[in-house]
């Protein structure tokens, strides 16, 4: 493949810049827009979020992995090159879109002209701003009946100080003033400020992973030029690589003589995991360190899953699974765990609900594993006060992951649990019935203000553990889907934390042991029992299930015992039925667990700790 | 005889309703199957015959002679061998019950199911309270102390008051022998789908397990022995057929969908094969014109299956599974051996339902209600 020269953009001709939105606003099609009128793709009705790679992301219409493109437009004699930087739109990925931020300049900012701003339309203008980007308003989807761009335009001048005649209006569907857009973006974002002159500083701000070329590190150079054969280095792990290829992507991969300051761009270096090019790593050439770029930082799992491979004999297909998808997603922590319900496991940390659903989906769908999802847990924390714990542990404060680590609360003197700043934006008819929903999450009003004479927008102070489950979806459903969610990681606070235990006729069941806090104990401790009672059959004798705290017994069901349980009729024809039953269950028998005298089949712990999914 | 004249709602039995039989030429594949397979079972002496179904009665008597008359031109078929007729109340007026006595019949079992007319619709039964009454009366005068009755508890809407009388009311009127079965509801019938769909109640598991116990103690009050977790029997009037199956007998089925568990010497085998006849009549009798029998699967029992089998039929009875019928089935391992020692018999003896003693193995009193679970944990020690 014959190799692009790059020398030929000086920097005055360069604009990097980013498209952010709320869900669903159009962030993808207007990115398919664009790669057409600038000629990087041709023009087809098959063009549909050309940048989304992944099955997962073109079923779900969302972006999981940021992917750049390297536009070239011609604008009154001049040729530019713009760089395309795509970002994930979700929350959870919020990282990575300020890492791809970091890159830019300038932002276009589309909201839905129907839907007007919504909770990432305001999440994705502050990163923006914070990031001190030039923000070009575009308002979207002006095609569609319900529009009400003059409305939206209002709303952004009033919440984002942003002139209403600098919004243009736009369908990116139909391609209706998009070439604007890219006028827009020439005059309004300012190129890149750097010298190729100075040494090597790249930005790094995605990575995949190539079974043939090894990590492929999508980069942005804020200083110098790279090309095949510089020795460069990365600033967190101190290693050393040679390159072997550069190049920009149309959103293919071309490959270059050089990169220059100001320009976006891969390189493959022989890095052998995507763990060695990590987002926001900061390379530099052998021998010429350089101040590394801000706002590095190691990816946070914020919500926990165990994952378990639905039979036994699958363990080793599953763990070859979840190597491979590790392989090109480095925000997923892997823990092995086990579980005497379920047997050896994972426990694996997600950046959000959303990540692990995706995750979840794409080991289905690549890899045609099925399994065993239990219910998110949160990273819980122990400030300890007993010496001895102290000692065995090393420190005073300690991560609480498994029930079983759960240290007494004798030996604490806090107990602290996760939390988040929630921004809910919401019709203002639902107000009464969501600010009764995160009541009953443990939530605290920090701010409501009205974006406009029919939208509201409340922030809370959630504790993690109370929206991981089903907040999401609570929310969507008292507000027949209006309202819109985001939040981001707010630390820890004290929190009044439990551990309860699950027993059958006094014995307790280890698996079933949960962490919760003191409030919420009762009606868990109720759901868990009904379930469980759903779950075990009747036996001979009576059987108590009971959630405790302690000593304290906080709820019961009970299971009568079976007085009458013999077929009636087994006569010749019934006969080779029965035995086909009778020695199902003689098999099943063998595979059951036996808590005292309480036989437990081993599905009875798949159904009460599988996470609930109504989807 | 897999003809009925309509379905009941809760059956899900191998019947048939069509508009007309060929009834000879039905007769006529019973008798050469039954000529077949007596010859390659090589059985000697018969001790029962048992004319089930469908609605036996619904066939004529010249057929029940027919049958009775191949069997016992293939083996030994004394005078004292007991040969029941199963009937509808439907089809059992006097004379034609006479009829099927000169055929050879000599004990009738008659499918009351309930005396009362309301529960009777509910089952879709095709008679009325009354009928039943006349139809037991005309059998107790033709077939003394060898008829037996049919009765059904845990009927949706059934109370253990509106049960109590039921039982009363049938007392007063049976001869020796009680059939009584809790009502099942099986996957397709009209009854299932009408108590999933909500119209029809499901007694609770707590009233169904009282009923039971109820029955249990007025019949023993009322001089009969609960031989077995269905079956009341007064003055020795056991079903004998029944007994072969319980205590693993031989016997062979004949006839669309007969089951059959027998050793066919015939063809030079030892091992003892569980049998099935083609379910669908037509076919069946196509496969009997042209090979003498329909039968459809056989599969050779191993002796641990053997084994199985004896061991859940036979603590249905109140006898057990006695030492000596053990030691034909497993002479190396005498029931002693195979459950005396520590294991999960002995923790159910000693939790009261089961009784492992010189006559062999068997329910207590309590035990019998729950057999079924108690069977699972024995048949794990005897896979063991």
């Amino acid at each position: 493949q014959e190799k692009l020269d790059m020398s030929t953009y000086p920097v005055e001709s360069i604009r990097n810049f980013s498209i952010i939105a709320h869900v669903d606003h159009g962030k993808s099609t207007l990115a398919d827009r664009l790669l057409e009128i600038t000629g990087t793709i041709s023009k087809t009705d098959r063009n549909k979020q050309v940048l989304d790679k992944l099955q997962v992301e073109r079923e779900r219409g969302i972006t999981v992995k940021a992917q750049s493109a390297s536009l070239f437009y011609n604008h009154e004699g001049i040729n530019y090159l713009l760089n395309l930087i795509d970002t994930p739109g979700h929350v959870d990925f919020s990282y990575e879109v300020s890492r791809s931020l970091s890159a830019c300049q300038g932002v276009i900012l589309v909201v839905d002209a129907n839907e007007g701003i919504q909770a990432q339309t305001v999440a994705n203008f502050y990163l923006a701003f914070e990031a001190q980007l030039s923000i070009i308003p575009v308002i979207n989807k002006i095609d569609l009946k319900n529009a009400d761009p003059e409305r939206v335009e209002k709303q952004i001048e009033k919440l984002f100080d942003i002139p209403t005649d600098e919004c243009i209006r736009i369908s990116a569907k139909q391609g209706t003033n998009v070439e604007k857009v890219l006028q827009k973006v020439i005059e309004k974002i300012p190129p890149p400020q750097c010298n190729t002159a100075n040494p090597l500083k790249a930005l790094v701000f995605d990575s995949t992973f190539d079974h043939y070329r090894g990590v492929v590190a999508n980069v942005a150079l804020f200083g110098g030029e790279i090309a095949k054969g510089n020795k460069i280095v990365s600033a967190h792990t101190k290693k050393r690589y040679e390159v072997s290829e550069v190049g920009i992507l149309t959103p293919n991969e071309q490959p270059t003589h050089k990169l220059y300051a100001g320009q976006v761009g891969y390189l493959i270096a022989g890095m052998k995991e995507v763990t060695e090019a990590q987002i926001g790593d900061t390379l530099f050439l052998y021998k010429q360190p350089v101040e590394p770029l801000p706002g590095f930082k190691s990816a946070k799992p914020m919500v926990f899953a165990g994952m378990y491979p639905v039979d036994q004999t699958e363990y080793n297909n599953l763990k070859s699974a979840l190597e491979r998808l590790t392989l090109n997603d480095s925000s997923v922590t892997v823990h092995r765990d086990s579980s005497l319900a379920l047997g050896a496991g994972w426990r694996l940390g997600f950046l959000g609900l959303l990540h692990m659903e995706v995750f979840n989906q794409r080991l289905e769908q690549e890899y045609n594993m099925s399994v065993i999802l239990t219910a998110p847990t949160v990273p819980y924390k122990a400030v300890l006060s007993s010496a001895k714990l102290i000692k065995e542990y090393g420190k005073d404060e300690i991560t609480i992951i498994n029930p079983a680590q759960f240290p007494d609360k004798l030996s604490v003197s806090e107990y602290l649990e996760p939390t988040v700043l929630g921004t809910i934006v919401t019709p203002h008819e639902y107000i009464g019935k969501i600010i009764a929903l995160c009541q009953d999450r443990r939530a605290v009003q920090k701010d409501m203000l009205y974006i406009d004479e029919n939208r509201v927008m409340i922030k809370y102070l959630f504790p993690l553990n109370e929206i991981v489950l089903d907040f999401y979806d609570a929310l969507k459903s008292l507000s027949s889907g209006y309202a819109s969610f985001d939040y981001e990681d707010a630390g820890y606070q004290a929190a009044d934390l439990i551990k309860m235990d699950i027993l059958l006729n006094g014995n307790p069941v280890e698996e079933l042991s949960t962490i919760i806090h003191n409030d919420k104990a009762h009606a868990a401790g109720k759901l868990l029992c009904e379930r469980l009672k759903e779950a075990i059959p009747r036996q001979l004798f009576e059987i108590a299930i009971q959630a405790a705290i302690g000593k304290k017994i906080i709820a019961r069901e009970t299971l009568k015992a079976y007085r009458k349980n013999v077929v009636a009729k087994c006569y010749g024809g019934d006969i080779t039925r029965k035995m086909k039953l009778l020695k199902r269950q003689a098999e099943s028998k063998k595979l059951m667990r036996k808590i005292g005298n309480v036989e437990v089949p081993r599905d009875a712990f798949i159904r009460v700790l599988k996470r609930e999914t109504d989807k | 005889w897999p003809y009925c004249r309509k379905r009941c709602s809760y059956c899900n039995f191998n019947t048939y309703v069509v508009p007309a039989v060929d009834e000879a030429a039905v007769r006529a594949c019973l008798v050469r199957e039954a000529h077949t397979l007596l010859h390659l079972s090589q059985v000697h002496s018969i001790t029962s015959v048992f004319f089930g179904g469908g609605t036996p009665s619904l066939a004529s008597p010249h057929t029940i002679a027919a049958v009775l008359e191949a069997v016992a031109g293939a083996a030994h078929l004394p005078a004292s061998a007991e040969v029941t007729l199963e009937a509808n109340p439907s089809s059992t007026d006097t004379s034609r019950l006479s009829s099927f006595r000169a055929a050879g019949v000599n004990r009738l079992s008659i499918g009351v199911q309930s005396l009362d007319d309301a529960e009777l619709q509910l089952l879709g039964r095709e008679h009325t309270a009354l009928e039943a009454r006349k139809a037991v009366e005309a059998a107790r005068g033709l077939f003394p102390g060898r008829t037996s009755i049919d009765l059904m508890f845990g009927l949706p809407g059934q109370s253990r008051d509106t049960w109590a009388q039921g039982l009363e009311a049938a007392l007063g009127l049976c001869d020796d022998h009680i059939s009584l079965y809790q009502l099942t509801l099986e996957r397709g019938t009209a009854l299932a789908a009408q108590v999933r769909g909500g119209t029809l109640p499901l007694p609770p598991q707590e009233l169904l397990a009282d009923m039971y116990q109820t029955a249990r103690n007025v019949l023993a009050a009322a001089g009969f022995r609960h031989y077995e977790v269905s079956n009341f029997a007064r003055k020795g009037a056991l079903s004998n057929h029944n007994l072969s199956y319980w205590r693993a007998d031989q016997y062979i089925g004949v006839g669309p969908g007969a089951h059959g568990r027998f050793v066919p010497r015939g063809e030079g085998s030892c091992s003892r094969e569980a049998r099935v006849q083609t379910l669908e009549p037509v076919a069946w009798m196509r496969e009997v014109q042209s090979q003498g029998h329909g039968t459809r699967s056989r599969v050779v029992l191993s002796p641990l299956e053997q084994l199985e089998e004896l061991l859940t039929l036979g603590l249905r009875t109140d006898e057990g599974v006695t030492h000596e019928c053990w030691g034909h089935f497993s002479p190396q391992l005498s029931l002693q051996a195979m459950f005396g020692v520590p294991g999960e018999a002995r923790a159910l003896q000693e939790q009261g339902w089961l009784l492992l003693d010189g006559s062999g193995l068997r329910c207590t009193w309590a035990g019998l209600a729950v057999l079924d679970s108690l069977l699972p944990d024995l048949l794990c020690q005897l896979q063991r």
